[in-house]
């Protein structure tokens, strides 16, 4: 009794279709919010991990190219990826380098810093990206937000597909910040319910 | 009443993630996530086939004797 494909099971196109919008035009970006806010609004009104059980294209993603193409190795993932101690500190480090990149867009709002069309991987390599973006055509602030989290988004996804071939094909969700962010919110609402 | 499986899977709460790898791989529909909090099989549906064990990431899920 294999269970029909549902709607949702198809949204691993969005994950696809995220990156090549914005490889064209970097404001496109801005949709990748939708990742980011629902899965906390799910958690914090739902209590459920509804959007990562269900939704998230990523790692439908990276299920089907590991399992169903054979590009993961499925050997365990090191039992240190998803102790305690690593899953929250990656999980700080990933929402500190969140809050420098709204620093970021601040200063350029603020006129202090220029936009830079470039995007940058691993929080280290700057690769231009000028072509995706047209010069005034919004707010300095709103590209360079754009060109930030695309930053963001990419990197995770790098790291995520790295881990997939190395280990599990959804090795990534051992420690993907988005989910230990909603599995935490979800086991606080718990504790706060039954004490 | 069905004849039930040998073996079941055992969920390690401790280390589940609640991604929900698990509930994709079924093809009982045998798995669900807590409250967003650790995955719980029914035991009346699992057969014991591993599937899902084989995919989750954090190998926290283990096939065992039923009952034991
Ligand atoms: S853990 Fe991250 S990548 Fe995995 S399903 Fe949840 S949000 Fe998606
Ligand atoms: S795949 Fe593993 S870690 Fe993910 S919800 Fe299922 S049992 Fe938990
Ligand atoms: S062992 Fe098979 S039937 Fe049982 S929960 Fe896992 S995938 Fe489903």
């Amino acid at each position: 009794m294999k269970t029909k494909k549902k709607w949702y099971d198809y949204l691993w196109i969005w994950s696809i279709l995220f990156f090549t919008l914005g490889f064209f035009n970097i404001l496109f970006a801005w949709l990748g919010m939708i990742d980011f806010l629902l899965p906390v609004f799910l958690a914090v009104f739902g209590g459920n991990k509804f959007f990562c059980n269900k939704l998230c294209g990523r790692g439908q993603l990276f299920q089907m190219l590991g399992a169903k193409y054979h590009c993961s190795r499925n050997k365990p993932t090191p039992s240190f990826i998803y102790s305690k101690w690593f899953r929250y500190g990656f999980l700080i480090f990933f929402l500190a380098m969140f809050a420098n990149m709204v620093y970021q867009t601040y200063l350029v709002a603020a006129e202090a810093a220029g936009l830079r069309e470039a995007i940058k991987l691993l929080w280290t390599f700057s690769i231009p990206f000028g072509w995706t973006y047209t010069a005034g055509s919004v707010p300095d602030w709103i590209a360079q937000y754009s060109f930030g989290f695309y930053s963001l988004m990419l990197t995770s996804l790098l790291i995520g597909l790295v881990f997939m071939v190395l280990y599990k094909p959804r090795s990534w969700c051992a420690f993907c910040p988005m989910g230990t962010m909603t599995q935490g919110i979800c086991k606080l609402r718990q504790k706060i319910k039954n004490d | 009443m069905a004849v039930l499986s040998k073996r079941v899977i055992s969920v390690e709460r401790e280390n589940c993630v609640a991604c929900g790898t698990c509930i994709k791989e079924c093809p009982r529909n045998a798995v669900s996530v807590y409250k967003g909090c650790y995955a719980v099989v029914d035991l009346q549906l699992c057969v014991g086939c591993g599937k899902c064990a084989k995919m989750c990431p954090t190998g926290c899920m283990e096939t065992a004797e039923r009952g034991a």
